[in-house]
């Protein structure tokens, strides 16, 4: 069977009852009510067993390493950490301060790359939106460099980089609005903006790289690549903060996704006032953005592809989509830096394997796009 | 209590095309209103105007006595609902969410069992309950109208409109979907506008017709006011009889007198075509 076909099998499946059938003295009006219900009870197993899944490989990732520490240890360990009553030091010292942080790191960035780009995919009504394809990581992580090699900062202070990664993170966010508000460009040609801007700021990006004292140069290319091996617990409350907040601001925000999925006179119909919430839905995934490439570099297709696979699954009210991308983002992060991991060790940076696998995800997704598994 | 529309002076011009100007219109009676005229006079511009989803660029709408543009987005939301012409979606959810979206402006962030029951009847009524469940992007063209239609109604709207919501259907569904806004309309005692370039349908159940043409209103009345040969051969540059049947005028076109293939529309002056908003 073709892989379009498939997928669009898989969505009907998922997100449809067709099993039922109508019982003896129901009414239309029931049946369709029991139906419902029994549809949304689907999307909420396929919820229930995404958080399976994470919480799964999550521990798996903690057992990984020199020191040996088995699954239900991992858990136990990190429960007797929150309840203050710590055991065993060393176990301790290994699951919380050594391989919690990079976990968390991962997962944080997983959750902000996929709600980001489900967000983005819907407002823009384009599958090809993420913060990677439209120049936003790309500005992001412009900025982040200015701060790291030249020492050009906007605001300075501890979060000097983050805010100054979000301010260039903004240059194309605000040339999309701008873009949707005058031009109403195809969904190639966004992405092809998108790729265009990415390619302005990787050429100023190279320019300072290549001032920068070698020393410098090197570990900021460590970091462009996309690395959540350097964060250490000072730097996750901040990651906690923009994934987290973000996930929850644009979950606020779902119903009114969806309506820009239909088009923006019918959501202005709705009562939308689109071209405002354009402006703070891009807000706040530039701050995402910002605040993931500011400590982990660029990480792409993360963004592009969780959104895509939670949909087959859940279907496309982002209500449960966008619940059900954080947690597929966040295991695909785990699930990638377990593959780096299990291939040559802890230190492969996790962008090099995310394009890895999502690169040809995204190809295949590309090349079997067909109206129907959108 | 209805409702009405009242249009002062309204213009529109896209960049130098002037759409039509000094638009002075009131509907203020319940009732299915067709709103008629060639391709590209403006009908679906009009409409934007009535929503707010254009800013006119001279005069003003009044709804119930406000200018619309005073008005938020939201509470014309909750007075007025709108039918685009065609689908529109990029990610498409089952029919039943589809239509449950039209409770955007009336509901919370939870479905309720309500706002189930709201989508359900406005289903029933389009005789498309069986579709509940399907994926919005399996129907076929004419499937889609009718769900864009349910979802319309589920919004309970004063004023409901619909820009060309039989273009996909088939014969009968046509007449049953115009009969099925004209009882509403009456049933509710609200304003149902439509837009529709099928004249003997609109002369059949519209309560009122508005013809626009070259920047003007060419008529507006009964079907009887505005349906005449004189009218059609000013709008539509087209020789015609005009018959009664079901107590309504009917039009008979002598096509092959009229139409010379290589002329083009003789109409249209300079068209201004269909505006992707």
């Amino acid at each position: 069977m073709k892989l379009g076909k498939l997928l669009a099998e898989l969505k009907v499946r998922a997100s449809l009852n067709k099993t039922l059938e109508m019982a003896e003295g129901e009414t239309e009006e029931e049946f369709v009510l029991r139906e419902y219900q029994a549809s949304r009870r689907s999307k909420m197993i396929f919820l229930s067993a995404f958080v399976l899944l994470f919480v799964v490989l999550m521990g798996y990732k903690i057992t990984l390493g020199e020191y040996k520490i088995d699954f239900l240890e991992v858990y136990s360990t990190i429960w007797n950490h929150i309840t203050d009553n710590i055991v065993d030091t060393q176990a301790d010292n290994v699951v919380i301060q050594q391989r919690m942080p990079r976990v968390l790191t991962a997962i944080l960035v997983g959750i902000g790359l996929a709600i980001a780009g489900a967000a983005m995919q819907s407002m823009l009504k384009n599958p090809l939106a993420d913060p990677y394809t439209t120049g936003i990581s790309s500005g992001a992580l412009f900025g982040a460099t200015l701060a790291m090699t030249l020492g050009i900062y906007i605001v300075g202070g501890y979060y000097g980089r983050v805010l100054n990664a979000f301010i260039f993170a903004l240059v194309p966010a605000l040339f999309i609005v701008a873009l949707s508000r005058w031009k109403k460009p195809s969904p190639a040609m966004m992405i092809l903006v998108g790729i265009a801007i990415m390619y302005i700021f990787n050429a100023f990006q190279s320019y300072m790289m290549l001032r920068a004292d070698p020393n410098s140069a090197a570990s900021v290319y460590t970091w462009t690549v996309g690395s959540i091996g350097m964060t250490t617990w000072e730097q996750i409350p901040i990651l906690a903060v923009v994934s987290i907040l973000g996930f929850f601001a644009l979950f606020l925000m779902t119903r009114t996704l969806n309506a820009l999925n239909s088009g923006d006179a019918y959501a202005k119909s709705l009562g939308i006032n689109v071209d405002r919430v354009r402006i703070i839905c891009l807000l706040i995934i530039s701050l995402v953005a910002a605040g993931i490439v500011s400590f982990t570099g660029v990480i792409g297709f993360i963004g592009l592809v969780s959104p895509h696979i939670a949909r087959i699954f859940v279907g496309s009210d982002n209500r449960i989509l966008i619940p059900s991308a954080a947690l597929l983002g966040a295991c695909m992060m785990l699930i990638c830096d377990i593959v780096g991991f299990l291939i040559v060790g802890a230190t492969l940076q996790i962008g090099i394997i995310t394009a890895m696998i999502g690169g040809p995800i995204f190809m295949i997704i590309l090349i079997a796009q067909q109206k129907e598994v959108w | 209590m209805v409702m009405s529309i009242r249009a002062e002076g309204l213009g529109v011009s896209y960049g130098d095309i002037r759409v039509w100007k000094d638009i002075d219109l009131d509907i203020s009676e319940p009732g299915l209103v067709a709103i008629l005229g060639p391709n590209g006079v403006g009908k679906s511009t009009f409409m934007y105007t009535i929503n707010k989803i254009l800013e006119p660029t001279e005069g003003r709408v009044l709804i119930d006595g406000t200018d619309v543009m005073d008005m938020d987005y939201k509470d014309i939301a909750k007075i007025i609902a709108y039918v685009p012409q065609q689908s529109n979606e990029t990610f498409a959810m089952s029919v039943l969410d589809t239509v449950l979206m039209g409770r955007y402006p009336v509901s919370g962030f939870v479905t309720t069992k309500e706002d189930i029951q709201v989508a359900t009847s406005c289903l029933k009524m389009m005789g498309i309950t069986d579709l509940a469940m399907r994926n919005f992007n399996e129907l076929s063209a004419g499937q889609h109208q009718k769900v864009m239609i349910a979802r319309g109604l589920a919004q309970e709207p004063q004023i409901l409109m619909l820009d060309e919501p039989t273009s996909n259907l088939d014969v009968y569904h046509q007449y049953y979907v115009m009969k099925l806004l004209r009882d509403i309309a009456r049933e509710k005692g609200i304003i149902i506008l439509v837009i529709c370039h099928d004249l003997n349908i609109a002369s059949r159940f519209a309560d009122r017709l508005i013809l626009l043409s070259k920047g003007v209103i060419g008529a507006d009345g009964t079907s009887e006011e505005v349906i005449t040969k004189e009218n059609i051969k000013n709008v539509y540059d087209m020789d015609t009889e005009i018959i009664t049947v079901d107590e309504r005028p009917y039009i008979i076109y002598h096509a092959d007198e009229n139409i010379d293939v290589g002329r083009g529309s003789g109409y249209l002056g300079s068209s201004s075509g269909q505006h992707d908003l």
